[in-house]
């Protein structure tokens, strides 16, 4: 093009390249930019966030056995498996699939490691490994009969669905059911951290995480880059300061019916739940492996076209979710203190989905983030937690969930058609 | 054949290539040649060969007969590998890019910078605005903004700054302005001149006569799986081009009339 050259030549990069926005000036437009992304359709986890505070605004008013210390720890530890179980669905969901067999898978996985303590006497640890191991199998069997044999995930999902059901059967006997009585895995959801380590962890976390934002927003401008104000990342540090020495403080409150046993600190399914969700956030957004998760979820042909091995990434989701659906399993058998046939069946599945969607995971592909499966959790946990302090019949529990998925499956569809329409991904 | 004689080595030449699928031979004898620093385009109706050419100089198909030289040098190309290592990259007409991912994700896809197992974002941002900036993009608002919300040209734009990231000599560019507008084909057009002007061998293919006559210093027609004629875009003028692709000649120029088929 021919334009006259500006006044002096800055750095290469600085000379053609003018309109580039590289800060998004100061709070006021990044908050415009948020609005104008929330408008085009990219909600992320604002209607999750938004239909947890009026959840918490409804149950709390409604009881007022909802918003005290006992009760949120009681949440915190029913949510623990669900928001496993709905991160480890998060990268199966970004390529568009879908496995309907995970609940039952994890509860397969979680037979084997009870059974493995109970019958074979193995410390909890190998137990765990075994567990996780046997999840990790199943996960490879469908994810090469979905990425190689090319059946629809539906399918071959909907049938280990079914026939891992017999399988747990033929593992526990009919009727029957296996104790899990190792206090480790027992303690994952009984056991709470100490007050001290409780706090501890929180204000360690919090100041890693400073650090760590700070320090990126400083390379960032150092080196030129696009970053965002200063300010948003304070704020964002701040936030998180609120939710995490705030729920800190709340369950370290003595939360016991009787003063002579004192029940208190951050039940460990919590810091649990934070280890997988900072790690599955790292390996998405920080590897090649994630992004190439993101590309192939996004367009499989320019995914193949860029020399990634499609199918290897397919089959790796898979191994991905049957693993975390193990742990999830652990932990929902570790709550119940037992695995039953039932386990994992019914809606456990439904709720996780629920979970990513709600949390801003798109059922199409190529969007979502573990974080979302986190809030999402939280969210489908309040609403069982407090349609049960209502004493409600499970009927209803049921046609709330199911409406709740509707309701997160059309917000996703209608955000995406409005995305396609704004022309924003 | 006429042929106007060039002074530089080409970057890359195919000498007698054949190529059959089956009963069908698709390309006949094609000698083609890719200069640096010149645009060449490569015309031709539907089912002339043009995308079999394309798709045998990126290694996609293997030719049946003929030779290769890269520089001077005989190469052996068998795989869309061997013509990346040699700098050798294709602009698909479906651009291939990812519209769940932001530009600068899209230009280093599978090919990501990292340092240890962490990715090296700011390498790959600097380097993307670098190239981008070199290929004097002003339109583009962002380079960490989404694909999905550029228009067509842009989106060309990035498919074509993706092609030239990784130090290629030889840029194919598969009918780079089908679906554009008017302001869009201008903005890809003076891109395909400034690839060229940067010393890189570019090929245009296209159907858009104003379009090759606007950019290309050669031009290659391709009738029936046969180059028609290779000749400088100054020496002929729309109509007898227009000749040689639908007829395969234009009064000397093209086949000899014995050897072109009915």
């Amino acid at each position: 093009m021919t334009q006259t050259t500006p006044e002096s030549t800055p750095a290469v990069a600085d000379s053609d390249f003018a309109i580039d926005t590289r800060s998004a000036g100061g709070l006021g437009e990044a908050l415009q930019n948020y609005v104008n992304r929330i408008r085009g359709g990219d909600m992320g986890a604002l209607p999750a966030t938004l239909g947890l505070v009026v959840l918490f605004i409804v149950f709390s008013l409604a009881s007022d056995k909802f918003l005290i210390p006992l009760n949120l720890a009681n949440l915190i530890t029913q949510a623990g498996a669900i928001c496993v179980l709905a991160m480890g669905l998060v990268p199966v969901l970004l390529m568009g699939d879908i496995d309907l067999s995970a609940g039952v898978a994890g509860s397969v996985s979680a037979s084997i490691t009870a059974l493995a303590i109970v019958d074979h006497s193995q410390n909890w640890s190998l137990a765990v490994i075994a567990g996780v191991l046997s999840g990790a199998v199943m996960g490879l069997v469908i994810g090469v009969l979905v990425a190689k044999l090319g059946i629809p995930s539906f399918v071959v999902t909907l049938a280990f669905f079914l026939g891992l059901q017999g399988v747990i059967l033929k593992l526990i006997g009919e009727g029957g059911s296996v104790r899990v009585a190792d206090p480790v895995l027992r303690g994952i959801t009984i056991d709470n951290m100490p007050v001290v380590a409780g706090w501890v962890a929180a204000v360690g976390v919090l100041v890693l995480y400073a650090a760590l934002s700070l320090w990126r927003h400083r390379t960032k401008v150092a080196r030129g880059l696009q970053h965002q104000p200063l300010s948003v990342v304070l704020l964002q540090i701040a936030g998180l300061g609120i939710i995490v020495l705030g729920t800190t403080a709340i369950l370290n409150v003595d939360r016991s019916r009787n003063p002579n046993f004192p029940i208190e600190g951050v039940p460990w399914v919590l810091p649990l739940v934070g280890v997988l969700l900072v790690f599955w956030t790292f390996v998405l957004t920080r590897t090649r492996y994630g992004r190439h998760v993101y590309a192939v979820g996004g367009n499989r042909e320019a995914a193949r076209r860029a020399g990634i091995n499609v199918d290897r990434i397919r089959v790796s989701v898979f191994v991905i979710c049957s693993s975390m659906a193990a742990i999830s399993g652990i932990i929902a058998a570790s709550y119940a203190g037992k695995v039953s046939p039932s386990s994992g069946g019914q809606n456990t599945l439904l709720y996780a989905v629920g979970a990513a969607v709600i949390g801003g995971t798109s059922l199409f592909g190529g969007k979502g983030k573990a974080r979302d499966a986190v809030i999402g959790g939280v969210v489908i946990a309040t609403i069982a937690n407090g349609l049960g302090l209502l004493n409600q019949a499970s009927w209803i529990n049921y046609v709330v969930t199911g409406g709740v998925l509707l309701l997160a499956a059309s917000v996703d569809a209608l955000s995406r058609r409005r995305r396609s329409a704004a022309g924003v991904g | 054949m006429s042929q106007t004689p060039t002074t530089t080595t080409p970057l890359l030449e195919l000498r007698g290539i054949n190529k059959s699928f089956g009963a069908v031979h698709v390309l006949h004898d094609v000698d083609f040649a890719v200069h640096p620093g010149q645009v060449t385009a490569l015309i031709g109706d539907n089912g002339a060969g043009k995308s079999t050419l394309v798709k045998t100089i990126a290694g996609i198909y293997a030719a049946d007969s003929g030779q290769r030289f890269f520089e001077g040098r005989p190469v052996d190309i068998s795989s869309p590998k061997d013509a990346a290592a040699l700098g050798i990259e294709v602009v698909y007409q479906d651009l291939a890019l990812c519209d769940n991912l932001d530009i600068v994700e899209n230009m280093f896809l599978g090919r990501e910078e990292h340092k240890g197992i962490l990715l090296d974002e700011a390498t790959m941002e600097s380097r993307a605005r670098e190239v981008l900036a070199s290929l004097s993009v002003r339109t583009v608002k962002s380079v960490r903004q989404s694909v999905a919300s550029l228009s067509g040209g842009q989106r060309q734009t990035v498919a074509i700054a993706k092609s030239v990231l990784w130090n290629s000599k030889v840029v194919l560019l598969d009918e780079p302005t089908a679906a554009l507008g008017v302001a869009q084909t201008r903005q890809v057009l003076d891109l395909v001149r400034r690839l060229a002007d940067q010393g890189l061998g570019v090929v245009l293919i296209s159907h858009n006569m104003n379009d090759v006559f606007e950019v290309a210093d050669r031009i290659t027609a391709l009738y029936l799986g046969r180059v028609a004629a290779d000749v400088a875009t100054k020496d002929v003028n729309h109509s007898q081009v227009v000749e040689l692709i639908t007829a395969g000649r234009s009064g000397d120029l093209g086949i000899a009339p014995a050897a072109a088929p009915a």
